[in-house]
């Protein structure tokens, strides 16, 4: 039997289900490993072994009386930014430090009763905000291929749990890129489904309209199943589509009409929007996503050059949109009823401002700024507003090229990871490495990364596809179709 | 159109935020910076074009789904507070409020 | 329209902002109790406390109040509405936003009539829109510190907002009032002042008559009729004071002390607050389509404007008597029944609004629990009707039921000898007397003196000890007279 850590999500269950060896020896193992190789990582903020254990019995228990299901006693990990009631919760931040939710976000309850175990918390950047996992207040997250490397964010802790082969599959949330760009930075796969199909409740808010739950793991396969257990109608969630709970890993297998074992994605058109292959766009990155692109046509995809005229416009409209909603939602954090509060002030005002100078660091507080401008008297037309239209009309833009193609692919960010530090002088400048995510974001389309190789520097590459809305089914099946192919996916960085 | 350190100011008011000076200084840079970036947008034409507030109401009217009028919520005081930073007689206390 | 008063040369206009908290179990976007009184913080769920990651879910039946009341007052129910946050930071407001409505309210436009003395006055909406209460601060010292209980956050509230048609203190009184017992007769709301069921803001600005619109000052959270028109009349005069002393009013919200008598500006007010409203993400618009409104309206009480016009038309009463009948259910249904007892309309009326009224006002008791009821009433109505006693007797008839002393209407009347004498043989030989032994007030109204018939009418009360059938002493003396 090969290692533990070596297994997929798919793989384990079945080796769980045939008892070649009980979650509890499962989760031991990656407990272990975690304890050797994540403190030169950083992807965990908090592990419980106790609680792990005790959540691997009881998947034992399931397992022998032989009521399985297809994610029983599969340890697995979430990112930071889900409330747990047995673990704190502290989205990144030390507004929220030692923070106990009374209750389990919707996505991590549902994995529980999936019989999944939860082995800890990951590190991301604070409340979400950020593409590096820099913003953390607690510590960096490094990337597992080169550990001067950013891991991507804003769910870094979760793309190097899996990239490090620390847990086979991990929750991670996507507002404008945040599964995608450090699936694509660490070479693995994850999956935004389109907005309202997974829950939010429990999920710190950061922007409401474009936050999204979604899995990484080491394959397509992995993600549609922890996908399935995750998505699904919640009535507490007034977003949440009126849905039940898909069978991905179905759709995922469903072959096409008219395919063949050879072509697989015979008749499956693939839109190339020009925007997204601009001269900004790195060599070796352009080179791997053509090489994938490559693998796609070979296997029946026919290429499709169309036009997203308004990309660039997602830069602006998205860091509007974004902030805006985020300068409400961190509203709630006053220091009055939970989390952080200054220990000296002068009267209430003075207990506000210091609680949440202290609370918030330098990036929230940048976005909080640019929100409350964004809505304030004056502005909310030229910007907020403005803004929220040409989001319709680059959802609309998105319509039209879904006339003439049934996915769209292209990269996922314009280089390979960059160096720790390099992106903190000019933070605005940051933002525009989200180019390609954004749009996919703005229109609550689903999107995924999936490793194509490697580009400068033996950094992996994603290639990213963008399905209509609720085509989760199409997107995991092409994806699969090339994993199938392909060993990309499989690669993993020397050393741990 | 550029933010003046009063601007920067009066937004760390509204937003409840105490700025050292360096902080002040830095974000007005940014917010600047950040506020080129966004000029573009400015100039596009929008006329006619309805808001997109939830991203589903692109392709379909979206309508509010409603809850039955039913007391589901129990008494969770204990829980609920765990983690909160000053209680006293199940109050959360806060420095004087006054009117 | 009648015209406005003037204060020292000044027209007063006042606009009315009403939060009437909506009679639902549950909260507006939690399933927790809104039930008044528990204990601190033992109904305020994750969702009310703002815990991270949770989310509001709205209330079907908090909606279905706003549609009744919109039908209510002519108003339009928006087919397409939209929540938005309203931020700011207070202690109370658990997500530092109220959840509420800015540009498109559930109900838009409507008005509301009513009566201040004998005029009728008419106030038209601007609009009513949803929106959740917040929390309370406790002033009791924690060691310098303020308690907060968020049982309250989440409540559901209707606010209802007002032109500033009204021009003055008795009218918004009056305004008050009448939406006060709509809002309890619709039962989309308890009306529990006391509790904060039932909230009053009143915008008050001044101007001299032409002028365009003064500044107003806003006098919040009145939770008493009496109160508020106290309160407006110390705030017009402080205002007249202040322009005559040639200063500018500064827009202000101001609280009313009942024990001073004065309002005063509160300090915490955020300075022209910039609430950044926008639309609600967690919230797609609410849809009320045209078969929603349709059922309400076919499962609406009868209102009380349309119940008065029927008594005005049907019964014959006088407009103002209309109203008043329709003041309240309890009201309403304790007419009818009287009426429905056999007892003539004009007269319930009269009672209720008289004897009845008075004593209510005086015990502060609820007229479904009068000590005499619509039946009991009736007969007695009967009694006069038929000429058995006066309308003074009934009086002394009515103080004895309503006191508990007795509880037939014939028996007091036997009891206190209250019978009136209608026989008309006796009547006139009693006449007869009186005219023989007061010449002087027969010639005097011969000679023209109509007080002198009164006279005469007195004597021959008093003769009887106050027995005879007024109306048949009148009818016969005026016979003998010729």
């Amino acid at each position: 039997m090969k290692p533990v850590h070596d297994m997929g999500v798919a793989e384990l269950a079945a080796a769980l289900k045939s008892r070649a060896l009980s979650s509890r020896e499962a989760t031991q193992a990656l407990l272990s490993r975690i304890a050797t190789h994540d403190p030169a990582l950083g992807a965990f903020l908090h592990v419980d072994a106790d609680v792990a254990l005790a959540r691997a019995d009881a998947a034992d228990a399931v397992l022998a009386a032989g009521h399985a299901g297809a994610l029983t006693g599969v340890p697995i990990a979430h990112k930071d930014i889900y409330v747990t009631a047995d673990m704190p919760t502290t989205a990144g931040s030390r507004m929220l430090a030692g923070y106990r939710s009374p209750f389990d976000a919707t996505v991590v309850a549902r994995l529980n009763a999936a019989g999944t175990v939860g082995l800890g918390k990951l590190n991301c950047d604070e409340f979400a905000m950020g593409s590096a996992n820099e913003n953390s207040a607690y510590f960096p997250a490094h990337n597992p291929w080169d550990r001067s490397r950013v891991p991507g964010g804003s769910s870094g802790g979760s793309a190097v749990a899996v990239a490090a082969r620390l847990v086979p599959g991990v929750t991670g949330t996507d507002t404008g890129g945040s599964i995608r760009q450090p699936a694509s930075f660490c070479g693995i796969t994850g999956i935004k489904p389109t907005y309202g199909v997974c829950s939010r409740y429990g999920m710190i808010a950061f922007a409401s309209s474009l936050d999204q739950a979604g899995p990484m793991a080491r394959s397509a396969e992995d993600c549609a199943l922890l996908l399935a257990a995750m998505s699904g109608f919640d009535e507490r969630d007034a977003t949440s589509v009126n849905k039940p709970p898909q069978d991905f890993h179905a759709q995922m297998r469903a072959a096409r009409e008219g395919a063949t074992a050879a072509q697989p994605l015979r008749g499956l058109r693939i839109g190339l929007p020009r925007e997204f292959f601009p001269a900004a766009l790195s060599a070796d990155v352009n080179a791997a996503v053509r090489a994938g692109l490559a693998e796609l046509e070979k296997l029946g995809a026919t290429l499709v050059d169309l036009s997203l005229p308004r990309t660039e416009l997602a830069i602006p409209v998205y860091y509007i949109i974004a902030p805006a909603e985020a300068s409400s939602n961190l509203s709630r954090f006053d220091g009055v009823k939970f989390g952080h509060r200054a220990a000296k002030y002068d009267d209430l005002l003075d207990m506000y401002k210091k609680t949440r100078a202290e609370g918030f660091g330098e990036e929230v507080k940048r976005r909080i700024m640019i929100g409350s401008y964004v809505l304030s008297h004056g502005y909310y037309d030229a910007y907020y507003l403005q803004a929220q239209k040409l989001r319709r009309m680059i959802a609309d833009d998105f319509q039209q090229c879904f006339t003439q193609c049934d996915l769209i692919a292209g990269p996922v960010a314009p280089t390979v990871a960059w160096k720790h530090g390099e992106g903190k002088d000019d933070p605005t400048q940051a933002y525009l490495a989200d180019i390609f995510t954004l749009p996919g974001s703005l229109a609550g389309l689903p999107g995924m990364s999936l490793p194509v190789g490697t580009g400068a520097g033996g950094m992996p590459v994603g290639l990213q596809l963008i399905g209509n809305y609720f085509q989760e089914g199409q997107l995991l099946h092409a994806a699969h179709a090339l994993q199938q192919a392909t060993d990309w996916h499989q690669a993993a960085p020397a050393g741990i | 159109m550029s933010l003046t350190p009063d601007d920067v100011s009066r937004i760390a008011h509204l937003a409840r935020l105490e700025l050292q000076p360096a902080e002040s200084a830095a974000l007005l840079g940014n917010l600047n910076d950040f506020f080129e970036i966004v000029g573009q947008m400015s100039a596009v034409d929008t006329a006619g074009v309805e808001p997109l507030y939830t991203p589903l109401s692109a392709i379909e009217q979206v309508q509010l789904r409603l809850r039955d009028d039913v007391v589901t919520e129990t008494n969770q005081r204990e829980l609920n507070q765990r983690s909160a930073p000053a209680v006293e007689d199940g109050l959360f206390l806060v420095p004087k409020v006054i009117e | 329209m009648p015209t406005s008063k003037l204060i020292r040369g000044y027209e007063v206009v006042i606009g009315l902002e009403n939060h009437v908290q909506l009679s639902t179990q549950s909260k507006i976007f939690s399933g927790s109790s809104t039930a008044f009184g528990a204990a601190p913080n033992t109904q305020a769920s994750p969702v009310d406390l703002a815990l991270p990651g949770t989310l509001p879910v709205l209330n079907r039946a908090a909606v279905e109040r706003a549609i009744r009341f919109g039908l209510a007052v002519g108003a339009k129910v928006a087919p397409l509405s939209i929540f938005a946050r309203k931020n700011y930071f207070y202690p109370d407001l658990p997500k530092g936003y109220q959840i509420s409505q800015f540009e498109i309210p559930v109900v838009q436009g409507g008005a509301v009539e009513f009566f201040v003395g004998s005029a009728r006055h008419k106030v038209n909406l601007t609009r009513a829109h949803l929106e959740e209460d917040a929390g309370k601060s406790l002033h009791e010292d924690y060691q310098g510190m303020s308690g907060i209980d968020l049982n309250r956050a989440g409540t559901p509230l209707l606010e209802i907002v007002s032109e500033p048609d009204m021009r003055s203190g008795a009218e918004a009184a009056e305004y008050a009032k009448t939406l006060h017992a709509l809002v309890m007769w619709l039962g989309i709301c308890d009306g529990n002042m006391q509790e904060g069921s039932f909230r009053c803001d009143v915008n008050v600005s001044v101007r001299k008559p032409g002028e365009p619109f003064g500044t107003r000052r806003e006098i919040k959270n009145l939770n008493s009729f009496r109160f508020l028109v106290d309160a407006v009349n110390y705030e017009v005069n402080w205002q007249i004071d202040e322009i005559e002393d040639g200063r500018k009013i500064q827009q202000a919200t101001v609280l009313y002390n009942p024990d001073t008598g004065e309002t005063r500006a509160m300090r915490s007010k955020e300075d022209s607050a910039d609430y950044r409203y926008f639309p609600d993400p967690d919230l797609p618009p609410l849809v009320i389509a045209p078969e929603w409104v349709e059922r309400v309206k076919g499962e609406m009480p009868e209102l009380p404007a349309v119940m008065a016009a029927r008594f005005e038309s049907a019964d014959g009463l006088p407009a103002y008597d209309a109203t008043m009948m329709t003041q309240s259910l309890a009201t309403a249904r304790y007419y009818e029944a009287a009426k429905a007892a056999g007892a003539a309309p004009k007269l319930v009326a009269n009672w209720v609004m008289g004897e009845i009224s008075k004593r209510l006002n005086a015990s502060g008791g609820e007229i479904d629990a009068a000590p005499v009821g619509p039946a009991l009433l009736a007969r007695l109505i009967g009694r006069i009707a038929d000429g058995t006693i006066s309308n003074n007797a009934a009086r002394q008839v009515f103080e004895a039921l309503w006191s508990g002393e007795a509880t037939d209407v014939d028996a007091v009347i036997d009891a206190k000898g209250l019978k009136q004498v209608s026989d008309t043989g006796a009547i006139e030989a009693i006449l007869d007397e009186v005219l023989a032994a007061n010449q002087k007030s027969v010639d005097e109204y011969r000679a023209g003196k109509d007080k002198a018939f009164n006279a005469l009418v007195g004597q021959a009360m008093k003769a009887t000890k106050g027995k005879a059938n007024p109306a048949l002493v009148n009818e016969l003396l005026k016979k003998k007279l010729g």
